[in-house]
């Protein structure tokens, strides 16, 4: 079985190598000369699946290695049949039609064999379907919530347990991709601002759910694909067997931004986990903002414009003004409210079914900072402020 | 098509076999049928009803073409050149509705409308002015959803599959699309009534159920389809809208909806919708092949039987288009099982289609060259269906380019290419002309050439794991799309010479005028009537011959 596996991988990837060259050469685009293969991502002009780094990928592999050879036996033989009569039982060649139009011998026996070969074909899958629902016994378990349009990961259970973030498209990707010429570079649109971090060869349980529509997580490497799914939990995982970055995308439609949500998982040694889950609490513990605190309109402002530019931006737009179904927050009604409550609950609670999504996952501080920038910029000049301590009473 | 036919002129149609009724027919058409635009509006004719069908749908296949093109020129590069993201998710959904609902779909019921009766000797389709009503049904729906892209937001984008809950987000033009699928839904389950009423009641006499065309056998096993599971869909999107619009929450998990519900239903119409758009195809080649390898049809029993097998399998393997949502494991195998049972009937017709080759006497005008291409490279989608049928190769293709790549190889080079070849098979018998043989073999091997350059790459993409719908891609996978891309515009423009090239003369009554039968060995009653078709055939039941192919007397 492995050893199949190798020579079909290697084989495949000796061709893969000349047909990409032999394809560029031919469309002397140029364009895809200054990018190379992203090792635990796509290759360039890769032909097969992502070279596996778990039981379950190489399993797949294997099985899409024994599929595609019977496969290809079994056209290369009927259709060796069909284009030798069709150049053998030519009209113009002098053939003369045969009269035979029935056989139930005939029918039996291809109806027989392709069941059995389908069988045949059923068997070793059924090992790997068995293997790949086997959630029990994890190492560590972690919650990948999918919102529109980025992931949060939560550390649920073993080592790093409280470990909460979100990972983003690097903003600069998503500009570019904008301007019509993205730079040339090798994780172009796979670049996230907060990697999720696991254990080399420690089962880790991915447990996905989503906050608005369905999401999926997938990276290939891993062969791993699992829909998050709104209102539901869902698992699947992964041992890892080999340190480095892996990439993978949203694989379900979920919106504009779909294309713009990846998944950047490092694998690293249990020592450096170890290591990277203590500079994670210690991060945690010296930003955990207390909602108690007062703060001054201008640090509130100043802090709001980030969260905006990492969170709001995307679809508000950088001035405010939305696009489309987006709706304008320079001069809205709802920002510019008398009450301040009302902006600071569709902030937290969302409104037009989802439209726009609810954000109380971001911290109390957060939402104030974002409420109290947005109240302020722009041609929006209310004056007003919102301290934290009121977003957590609005919190329900 | 028939445009050029005067709609009583009847060009010797009453000599062959109906001689004492003449001058009773001829007064009786005086009086009613209508000219001009009136014949098009109220038409009741099988046969102009079957023209309108057909043009309506080649105006689909343009406009879902366009939006494809757009798909495909966004994608030439990495980066957005042309489309922001929201409206290239338009146009992926709405390219695929239109497709599915607008082009193939009618294009089936026009070949239905026309050959149904010619080929079972019937006067006419059952219900006549039933069939006026499902063919102008179409127009308002196909004009909401075109239309779509104009309401405030833009057209629907929540993909064609309409998962919610990203539908509950869309704006106004969501209830169109839905609306519009409701009337496209009626006018199928119409247009399937009347097949089967026709195909059960009005069948020449000696035209025994086992003796009927492989046509007529596949659109029989299709309406059943058809009126099954049309309903299935109309109450997923019903549910969409009082989701959507009446506080209710099926699908929506805020209040205690569940999202996976949805596409277990959407599924359930989904996949027999799947067998909808191909069967059609398989009986036309079915057809096809017998009578340019001058022999007859080999094992038409066990055909039949294939096909009720696929129709009844395709109930039974909706969720495997979800084993990625997290079903239980029992739940994966039994729909990877049931999955890979339906490549056995498929196989048996493939072979028998192979069997009925061996040993004739083969020639390849245009409709074999569609016929034989559409059973390579169908194939070619069947088997890479095979591999995805099984769950562990799902989990890392599901939602990739390589599910594209798979259901254009059925659905482009399967029902087009099916469609393509029963044109070039029975358009003589329709207008009377016959085709340019050099042009039909441009537009075979230019589609033929491009169809691959177009999807075959989409294979690499989806193995590289690059996932379909995305406006925009990681730079590794910019040369397979750019090449998909070329191919794409070339496939585009085949069709359009086609269209001028090809349909245009003939509905122009340009060409070499056609014979009664101008193929050699083909068999059944259409090419028992005058070439073009008289307005009226069979009002008097044929006396058949045994084979029912024939009428004698």
């Amino acid at each position: 079985m492995t050893m199949m596996n190798a020579r079909v991988h290697s084989a495949s990837r000796g061709w893969a190598q000349r047909a990409a060259a032999a394809a560029m050469a031919a469309l002397a685009t140029g364009s895809a000369f200054a990018v190379n293969d992203l090792k635990g991502g796509p290759g360039v002009n890769q032909l097969n699946l992502h070279e596996p780094v778990t039981n379950i990928a190489r399993d797949q592999m294997w099985l899409h290695n024994f599929m595609l050879i019977v496969c290809l036996v079994i056209f290369v033989a009927v259709f060796g049949v069909m284009f030798y009569s069709i150049f053998k039982h030519r009209k113009s060649k002098g053939a003369v039609s045969a009269n035979f139009h029935e056989s139930v011998a005939v029918e039996i026996a291809w109806t027989v064999v392709p069941f059995l070969i389908v069988i045949g074909m059923a068997l070793p899958a059924t090992k790997v379907v068995v293997a790949m629902k086997d959630t029990t016994n994890a190492d560590v378990t972690i919650k990948a919530t999918g919102y529109q349009w980025k992931w949060g990961y939560d550390y649920l259970k073993g080592e790093g347990e409280g470990i909460g973030f979100l990972a983003t498209l690097d903003t600069e990707q998503r500009v570019s991709s904008d301007s019509g010429h993205p730079e040339k570079v090798d994780n172009y649109l796979l670049k996230v601002d907060n990697p999720l971090v696991v254990p080399v060869n420690k089962k880790v349980r991915i447990i996905t759910t989503a906050n608005d529509v369905i999401h999926a997580w997938m990276v290939p490497a891993f062969g791993v694909k699992q829909d998050a799914i709104p209102g539901f939990v869902r698992d699947t995982w992964f041992k890892a067997e080999k340190e480095g970055d892996y990439y993978g995308q949203c694989a379900e439609l979920c919106g504009k931004e779909h294309a713009y949500m990846p998944i950047h998982v490092k694998v690293v040694s249990a020592e450096a986990y170890t290591a990277w889950v203590d500079g994670k609490k210690k991060e945690i513990a010296a930003k955990a903002d207390d909602p108690n605190k007062v703060w001054e309109q201008a640090a509130l402002i100043a802090r709001g414009e980030k969260v905006y530019a990492n969170n709001c931006a995307v679809c508000h737009k950088p001035d405010g003004k939305g696009a489309g179904p987006i709706k304008a927050l320079d001069g809205s009604p709802t920002v510019l409210a008398e009450d301040k409550m009302k902006q600071v609950l569709v902030v937290l609670n969302g409104q037009n079914n989802g439209a726009m999504p609810s954000w109380k996952q971001l911290s109390d501080t957060e939402i104030a900072a974002v409420v109290t920038y947005t109240k302020n910029s722009w041609s929006n000049k209310t004056g007003q402020t919102v301290q934290p301590s009121e977003v957590l009473a609005a919190r329900k | 098509m028939s445009a050029v036919l005067p709609p009583h002129g009847a060009v010797g149609g009453h000599d062959g076999h109906s001689h004492g009724h003449d001058d009773h027919h001829d007064d009786h058409h005086d009086h009613h049928a209508p000219t001009g635009w009136r014949r098009w509006v109220f038409a009741t004719n099988h046969k102009d009803i079957g023209t309108l069908y057909l043009l309506f749908s080649f105006a689909m296949l343009m406009v879902g073409g366009i939006l494809a093109l757009c798909i495909r020129a966004e994608l030439f590069q990495p980066g957005l050149q042309f489309f922001n993201p929201e409206l290239f998710n338009q146009f992926t959904t709405m390219h695929g509705l239109i497709m599915v609902f607008g082009a193939i779909m009618p294009a089936f019921v026009g070949f239905a409308n026309w050959m149904i009766p010619l080929q079972i000797g019937a006067g006419d389709m059952a219900f006549a002015r039933m069939n006026n009503f499902s063919f102008w049904l179409l127009i308002p729906a196909a004009l909401m959803l075109v239309g779509s892209f104009f309401m405030p937001g833009g057209a629907p984008a929540a993909g064609w599959t309409l998962y919610a809950p990203l539908t509950l987000q869309m704006g106004p033009s969501m209830d169109g699309g839905i609306f519009a699928m409701h009337i496209m839904g009626a006018s199928s389950i119409m247009g399937s009534i009347n097949i089967i009423v026709t195909i059960l009641n009005m069948r020449a006499p000696g035209m025994t159920l086992m003796k009927m065309p492989m046509f007529a056998w596949t659109w029989l096993i299709t309406a059943y389809l058809l009126i099954a599971v049309m309903p299935v869909l109309a109450g997923a999107i019903t549910m969409t809208l009082t989701d959507r619009h009446f506080g209710t929450a099926f699908f929506n998990p805020a209040g205690g909806g569940d999202p996976v519900m949805y596409q277990h239903i959407f599924w359930f119409f989904g996949h027999p919708e799947v067998y909808i758009m191909i069967l059609p195809a398989f009986g036309i080649v079915s057809q096809i092949v017998p009578a340019f390898a001058r022999k007859r049809l080999f094992g038409y029993a066990s055909m039949v039987y294939a096909t009720a097998s696929i129709a009844i399998l395709s109930f039974i393997v909706w969720a495997h288009h979800m084993f990625a949502t997290g079903m239980p494991v029992t739940g994966q195998l039994f729909f990877m099982y049931a999955t890979m049972l339906i490549a056995v009937p498929t196989g048996v017709k493939i072979f028998n289609w192979l069997a009925t080759m061996w040993r004739g006497s083969m020639t390849f005008e245009t409709p074999m060259l569609f016929a034989v291409g559409f059973i390579f490279v169908f194939t070619m989608g069947g088997f890479t269906g095979l591999i995805l049928a099984m769950a562990p190769i799902d989990i890392q293709l599901q939602d990739t380019y390589y599910v594209v790549a798979h259901f254009h190889y059925v659905l482009v080079a399967g029902s087009l290419y099916g469609m393509f070849a029963g044109y070039y098979y029975w358009a003589p018998k329709w207008t009377g002309v016959m085709y340019s043989e050099t042009r039909g073999k441009i537009h075979f091997w230019g589609s033929l050439v491009f169809f691959n350059i177009t999807f075959f790459p989409m294979h690499f993409l989806g193995l590289a794991g690059m996932p379909r719908r995305y406006a925009d891609y990681p730079m590794q996978f910019a040369d397979f799309n750019m090449i998909a891309s070329i191919g794409a515009f070339g496939f585009g423009l085949m069709q359009v010479y086609f269209f001028l090239f090809v349909v245009v003369p003939a509905m122009r009554g340009k060409g070499e005028k056609a014979p009664q039968k101008p193929w050699e060995a083909a068999e059944g009653l259409e090419w028992e009537v005058p070439s073009p078709a008289p307005f009226h055939t069979f009002e008097e039941p044929p006396k058949l011959n045994a084979s029912a192919t024939k009428i004698i007397g």
